[in-house]
């Protein structure tokens, strides 16, 4: 006997689902979007808006107002004082934005600062921070056409891969790179860039019927902004760590697609039904104990790095945590419904065998 | 079953190789008598484990070229003048464009023979009547020459910050030219982040000035300052404070820092601290002819600007020998000796960005990362085989491998090991699982199905290798994406993740087969696998 998880005979209808994980979806990602909409987009760390941090670890623990009346210097402008870390290790972080000090006066006004106010702790600046304007605005650059270019690259993959439409795909990626090109001639902002490109991988998506990678994209896209919304509402810095969770949560959340994709190519030939509705339910159960699994091995060890691996990877790891959580749902509700979005029923020449397989 | 034989002979080679390689990241190992014989690859720690100092500094290129087309203008001034050609005013117009007025428009084909024969930097751009038979020009550089001179000031930059840095004793330095006018300069292990930065950032241009005792020096703080002069501030320290004075020094150079062979802290008399310089033969020679020629006037030390003291010339110095002094303390003259040996920048340098770890907290993302991967990797483990049994103890044995693996990767291809790169191994710890569970379930499945045993094992691997293959390549595409975009500890989360991802293919599908081929070929006929 061995455990299982999902009972064998298991026959769970996501697709009949579809609707509910829809309007969940759609409340996610709108509490997420108003709350970026009213704070003016993403609140940056200072890796995208420059700006100063400094990790401060104390003796023994201090009052956080104290801190703030202590350091009030023009060295440390817009100030905010945070706790950090574990509440035994006395920790905390100072931010402040750029405007034209160096590290160095950063530096003293907090030495002078904090052992003027308290003379019988000592304290030590573990870390800091100075990003300049420019480095900032350049790293914001990066990171949007890092994640443009994910996009662009794994929904090619995905219409090749999946449908043997490696033309199309390749044709979708040259769209999409001239949309940019043109937005890149009309020195449009490369937020605005990356949104249009999305908008443009979608519509292409729709209009060259590539299904598979419509499912992809419209699940990365929910995988992304999950993240980014709650992290907008829970007021916390998206700095570069924060994207490359991001990244990897897009890969990991295609990871699970692609596992449920496969499943759904291998029964659409194996013709278990003509229905697609039918075929897809079949999969995303036949998948589900693997889903499930993955996700809580992952889970557990992303939420050993949360409680245990420090303040400096904490937002890493919540982030991860989130998008774990994101990923597995969208595969199973987002990502392989979709695929009945064009028509229900399975073209009898449609999924031909690859030479290869 | 030869081909059994093999496939294990070849992952037991794997565990070998991973294993030399890793070994000797171990301390106690690698002082040991089997670290001799290993290869002394270690792996390296990013600065945000190790502690230290990452600066990304920006070269002022446009100041560099400024005082390039400034010095061509007075060069031209100069041969002009030689072959007769009066030329007035050479002057800036923007970094890259000059004018002047030559005064007699007829000698207008001879200047112009002039520019070409000995100015081929200069292009002219335009010139007009200037009324009075002057004839006004301006000259612009050529893009050859820009080109050429912004890569001469960043390689010289490059190389006095190397040198800086060499003399200022830090070990495994990391400069390095970044695209564009950047510099990244990453300095391990560090304490005193502020004194490095004032070594790295100074542009330390020292200049010999004569002070101009004539001009009128309030007239000069509101804002009339005699042609040919400039106002600048003596620094002096009256205890803790700065105090600054004006004073009017005339503008023409007539010494740089430029002719110096050595600098050190020096005593006087009452302990106090400051720098001695010696020039080299032509410098001793300039400077004994100004002291000779100025004797009874004041001669203002400049640098960067900062007038440091104005001592009256007594008497002619000959030898080469001068001094900065100014209530330096002897950490301040020690650091200053050393950006004068070292150099001058050949333009100013800001630092755009800068990140530094102290040791404490690096030696604490350590201990806490290890931490977080024991405990996630234990919890991962101790469920696998609970939920697996023996064919998840296969997969724990794996988990352990991968690990290995990746750590070997790092280690032989000199890749650094970041904090985010922790965060990556341990996010592997519970990804890598999903090749084994994937193989595993398909497995079940088949057996569930009423295929044999043998089968059934066939089946799963062959079926669940597609499917991992596929799903594992947006994760190596979005680990490669975050390579190429990201920074640092960034890049060394992409690393491990795809050191991660390759090394769980490999013991998923590899290794694992091994084990259940030779299950499979041992077994009596009728038992289940213990799955």
């Amino acid at each position: 006997m061995s455990f299982e998880i999902i009972k064998r005979d298991t026959n769970i209808d996501f697709v009949g689902m579809r609707k509910y994980a829809y309007v969940l979806s759609a409340v996610l990602l709108l509490a997420g979007f108003l709350s970026l909409l009213v704070k003016g987009g993403p609140q940056y760390g200072i890796d995208f808006a420059g700006g100063f941090n400094v990790q401060v670890k104390f003796s023994q623990s201090v009052e956080l107002d104290k801190i703030r009346m202590a350091l009030d210097s023009p060295a440390l402008t817009g100030l905010v004082v945070q706790d950090f870390g574990d509440a035994g290790d006395h920790e905390i972080l100072l931010r402040a934005s750029f405007s034209e000090q160096t590290a160095n006066q950063v530096r003293e006004a907090v030495n002078t600062g904090l052992e003027s106010a308290f003379p019988g702790v000592t304290h030590e600046i573990q870390r800091l921070e100075m990003v300049g304007p420019k480095v900032g605005a350049d790293l914001r650059e990066k990171a949007l056409e890092a994640i443009f270019y994910a996009v662009l690259l794994i929904a090619t993959y995905i219409s090749g891969r999946f449908e043997q439409k490696w033309m199309v795909a390749g044709l979708m990626a040259a769209g999409l790179a001239s949309v940019v090109y043109v937005l890149d001639f009309l020195n449009a902002p490369t937020s605005l860039s990356v949104i249009v490109a999305t908008v443009a991988a979608l519509v292409l998506c729709v209009v060259l019927r590539l299904k598979y990678a419509l499912g992809a994209i419209v699940a990365l896209i929910h995988d992304v902004m999950i993240p980014l919304g709650l992290f907008s509402l829970l007021n916390k810095d998206v700095d570069l760590t924060i994207i490359a969770a991001l990244l990897t949560i897009v890969g990991y959340s295609l990871n699970d697609t692609i596992i449920i994709y496969d499943r759904i190519r291998e029964n659409i030939r194996a013709k278990v039904s003509p229905s697609l509705d039918v075929v897809i339910n079949k999969s995303v159960n036949q998948t589900m104990s693997r889903t499930l699994i993955t996700a809580g091995t992952t889970f557990v060890a992303v939420f050993s790095l949360y409680v245990f691996g420090g303040g400096v990877i904490h937002d890493f790891a919540l982030t991860m945590l989130v998008g774990v959580v994101a990923g597995t749902y969208s595969s199973v509700f987002v990502g392989a419904p979709i695929l009945a979005f064009f028509k229900p029923r399975i073209d009898v020449d449609e999924h031909p065998a690859p030479a290869t397989a | 079953m030869g081909s059994l034989r093999w496939r294990a002979l070849l992952a037991a080679f794997v565990i070998f190789l991973a294993l030399i390689h890793v070994l000797p990241s171990i301390p106690s190992v690698r002082n040991s008598s089997l670290g001799a014989l290993l290869p002394s690859d270690e792996i390296g720690l990013g600065l945000d484990l190790k502690g230290g100092i990452h600066l990304t500094l920006g070269v002022d290129l446009d100041a560099a070229l400024g005082n390039a087309v400034t010095s061509i203008g007075q060069d031209l001034r100069l041969e002009a003048r030689e072959k007769k050609i009066p030329v007035l005013r050479p002057r800036l117009l923007d970094s890259r464009r000059l004018e002047f007025t030559l005064l007699k428009q007829e000698q207008r084909t001879e200047l112009d023979a002039l520019l070409a024969a000995r100015f081929g930097s200069m292009e002219i751009i335009s010139t007009d009547n200037g009324g009075n038979g002057q004839l006004r020009y301006v000259l612009g550089v050529t893009p050859e020459y820009v080109k050429y001179l912004q890569d001469l000031t960043m390689d010289q930059a490059l190389k006095t910050i190397r040198n800086r840095i060499d003399q200022f004793g830090v070990a495994e330095p990391d400069i390095r030219k970044q695209q564009g006018n950047r510099i990244i300069v990453q300095l391990p292990g560090l304490d005193d982040p502020k004194r490095a930065i004032n070594i790295i950032g100074r542009t330390a241009h020292l200049e010999f000035k004569l002070v101009d005792d004539g001009a009128d020096v309030q007239a000069a703080v509101a804002g009339t300052v005699p042609a040919e002069s400039e106002l600048a501030y003596l620094q002096d320290k009256r205890g803790a404070s700065e105090v600054k004075t004006p004073i009017v020094l005339k503008s023409e150079v007539v010494l740089t820092g430029e002719y110096i062979t050595d600098a050190n802290v020096q005593f006087d008399s009452y302990g106090q601290a400051y720098v001695g310089m010696n020039f080299n033969a032509r410098g001793a020679r300039i400077f004994e002819e100004v002291t000779g020629a100025n004797i009874k006037k004041r001669l203002a030390i400049v640098l960067d600007g900062t007038v440091h003291s104005a001592p009256v010339i007594q008497d002619r110095i000959g030898g080469g020998r001068a001094s900065i002094t100014g209530q330096f303390t002897t950490e301040e003259a020690h650091d200053l000796a050393v950006v004068l040996r070292a150099g001058s920048l050949p333009a100013p340098v800001n630092i755009l960005e800068e990140r530094s770890v102290g040791p404490s907290l690096g030696q604490e993302s350590i201990d806490k990362g290890i931490m977080a991967a024991s405990i996630g990797g234990l919890l991962v483990v101790v469920f696998m085989s609970i939920y697996y049994r023996r064919a998840g103890l296969i997969a724990a044995f794996e988990i352990i491998l991968d690990i290995c693996l990746i750590l070997a990767g790092l280690a032989a291809f000199g890749a650094t090991l970041t904090l985010p790169g922790i965060a990556g191994i341990i996010l592997t710890l519970g990804m890598a699982v999903d090749a084994n569970v994937l193989i595993y379930e398909r497995i079940r499945e088949e057996l569930r199905r009423g295929e044999s045993v043998a089968a059934a094992i066939n089946n799963g691997f062959n079926r669940a290798t597609q499917t991992i293959i596929d799903s594992n390549v947006t994760t190596i595409i979005a680990a490669v994406i975050l390579y190429q975009f990201g920074t640092g500890p960034v890049r060394g989360f992409a690393v491990t993740l795809t050191l991660g991802i390759l090394a769980s293919m490999f013991t998923a599908i590899f290794v694992s087969r091994i084990f259940f081929d030779s299950w499979l070929a041992r077994r009596q006929p009728g038992t289940q696998p213990s799955i």
